[in-house]
């Protein structure tokens, strides 16, 4: 390959795995592999999802979702990012949080979503609880290692150079912990997605988790296959709009 | 040429610091008396562990003598002094600009002053064309060049300064140490420099205080007979220079053997 440049073979080679995974998958199934009634074959969930496409129902769930998932997502995750940098800066803050995420944090959060519906109901509400909730975590503990690692020099200038507490806050823990932070957002993001679709599955007539469980229950499977391919493009675009993010907020980081 | 001498004037008297751990206590400070004069370049040499840059973060309020007292006389000064750290400190995620106008930010100066002043500082210092960069972009002596235009621009009645050269190259620091004596001459502030180098301290100082190790006491202090402005190169090769400079050896000798016989003992 050696007029390929190193970076489209790369790109190459990454687009090599997935498609031809796909083609396997639709020549075992011509071969007579696999009863195509419960496995679809790629060209079938494709038609399905044009079908899907058109007929607005898989826009509906989708907007659903990603509302639940930006919704939550905003209210886990800003809470998350001050109280880690304020555990970082003030001790006694620490002491009293440190417990409160040792003991919650391995709850698996998921469990969390009959005591949810009891608390705001059958609504968007109890999804967006969950979602904040399960990206509360991550976020949190992230955030206090990246501000409780900022070099010690960092904290001197800034005390030397007649810092407040304000001003410490702001301009020097905050940044000098947003790498890490931005490591947590990356995890908390895909794990807004997991707990999101298990909530969906139960007590809602929408969102992607609907769609695929409700398709499950008709038999549908092309139709579930087109609710998980779903879930897999907007993490695809979501963690490459992060990525893109980090690069404009992070330039610092940047070589 | 005489330099305009002023600034702070520091009265250090009977200063001790004393660390304790479970492991037991180190005294790194003992008994140190020094008094240093308004617009005095002042340069501290001893071996490592001498206590010489904890004498310096006292005096930066970075921390606290156990014993002792120190007085600083910088009446009529808005700043009472700045500190120039071994490694920059330079903030990564802020640009050369906001990272010389630093101080003057945290003490709320208005920002037209203190886009004047930075300004000022960066063209001072031959950054004005990287104003605009991150530290990472710039190379270790500019680094340096940035954290001295920090320290300088918030004008400072004295400028604190831990080893700031010593992880440059060769050439850099040569340049850099003559920069910095040009700054000094012009502004004739109270500096009071650390360094583990004593042709540093010879070239820069007008007073050289030598310092033992463990406990970091005041062994000797030397006058620098040199007179300003000085030509940094010229001077490093004259006589009298290569003179002074063995004979301040010889006192430090004695006290790095000796600290090194501590440690192997």
């Amino acid at each position: 390959m050696s007029g390929l440049s190193g970076k489209t073979r790369d790109r190459l080679l990454y687009l090599i795995s997935p498609i031809g995974l796909l083609l396997i998958w639709e020549l075992l199934l011509l071969a007579g592999f696999g009863d195509r009634r419960f496995i679809p074959a790629p060209s079938d969930i494709a038609t399905r999802y044009w079908q899907l496409l058109v007929n607005g129902e898989l826009a509906y769930h989708t907007g659903v979702t990603l509302l639940r998932v930006v919704a939550g997502y905003l209210i886990g995750v800003i809470p998350a990012i001050v109280l880690g940098l304020l555990m970082a800066m003030f001790t006694p803050v620490r002491i009293f949080i440190d417990p409160l995420i040792a003991a919650l944090f391995p709850i698996p959060k998921i469990a969390l979503m009959p005591l949810l519906l009891l608390a705001f109901g059958f609504g968007d509400a109890s999804k967006i609880a969950l979602v904040a909730i399960a990206v509360f975590f991550p976020v949190i503990v992230n955030t206090y290692v990246g501000a409780s690692n900022i070099e010690k020099i960092y904290w001197d200038v800034a005390k030397n150079y007649g810092a407040s507490q304000a001003v410490m806050f702001t301009r020097i823990v905050f940044f000098g912990a947003l790498p890490m932070i931005f490591a947590g957002l990356r995890i908390a993001l895909a794990v807004s997605f997991i707990v999101l679709v298990a909530a969906e599955f139960v007590a809602t007539k929408s969102g992607i988790g609907y769609l695929i469980w409700n398709s499950w229950e008709l038999l549908e499977v092309t139709t579930m296959f087109c609710g998980i391919v779903t879930i897999g493009i907007l993490g695809l675009i979501t963690s490459a709009l992060f990525q893109e993010l980090e690069r404009k907020v992070i330039p610092w980081k940047a070589e | 040429m005489t330099v305009q001498r002023r600034g702070a004037s520091i009265d250090i008297a009977g200063v001790r610091k004393e660390y304790v751990s479970a492991a037991g206590s180190v005294l790194a400070l003992d008994g140190i008396d020094l008094h240093i004069g308004a617009g005095e370049f002042l340069c501290i040499v001893g071996p490592s562990g001498c206590g010489k840059s904890t004498l310096l973060r006292i005096l930066a309020g970075l921390d606290h003598q156990t014993g002792g007292t120190i007085t600083v006389h910088a009446e009529g000064w808005a700043v009472e002094n700045a500190m120039v750290f071994q490694e920059s400190g330079l903030f990564p995620w802020m640009r050369v600009e906001t990272n010389v106008g630093f101080g003057l930010m945290t003490r709320g100066v208005p920002e037209a002053e203190a886009a004047e002043r930075i300004d000022a500082a960066l063209k001072l210092v031959g950054l004005t064309k990287f104003r605009r960069h991150y530290p990472h972009q710039l190379s270790g002596g500019m680094r340096q060049r940035s954290a001295i235009a920090r320290a300088f621009v918030t004008n400072p009645a004295m400028l604190l300064m831990d080893e700031p050269f010593a992880a440059l190259d060769a050439q850099n620091r040569v340049i850099l140490q003559a920069e910095l004596v040009r700054l000094w001459e012009q502004t004739g502030k109270t500096v009071i420099y650390i360094t583990h180098s004593i042709e540093e301290a010879l070239l820069l100082g007008d007073r050289c205080v030598v310092m033992t190790a463990q406990p970091g006491r005041i062994k000797e202090i030397i006058t620098v007979p040199f007179p300003h402005p000085r030509d940094l190169i010229a001077l490093s090769a004259a006589p009298d220079f290569g003179k002074l400079k063995l004979d301040i050896w010889r006192v430090l000798e004695e006290e790095v053997n000796r600290a090194r016989a501590e440690m192997e003992a």
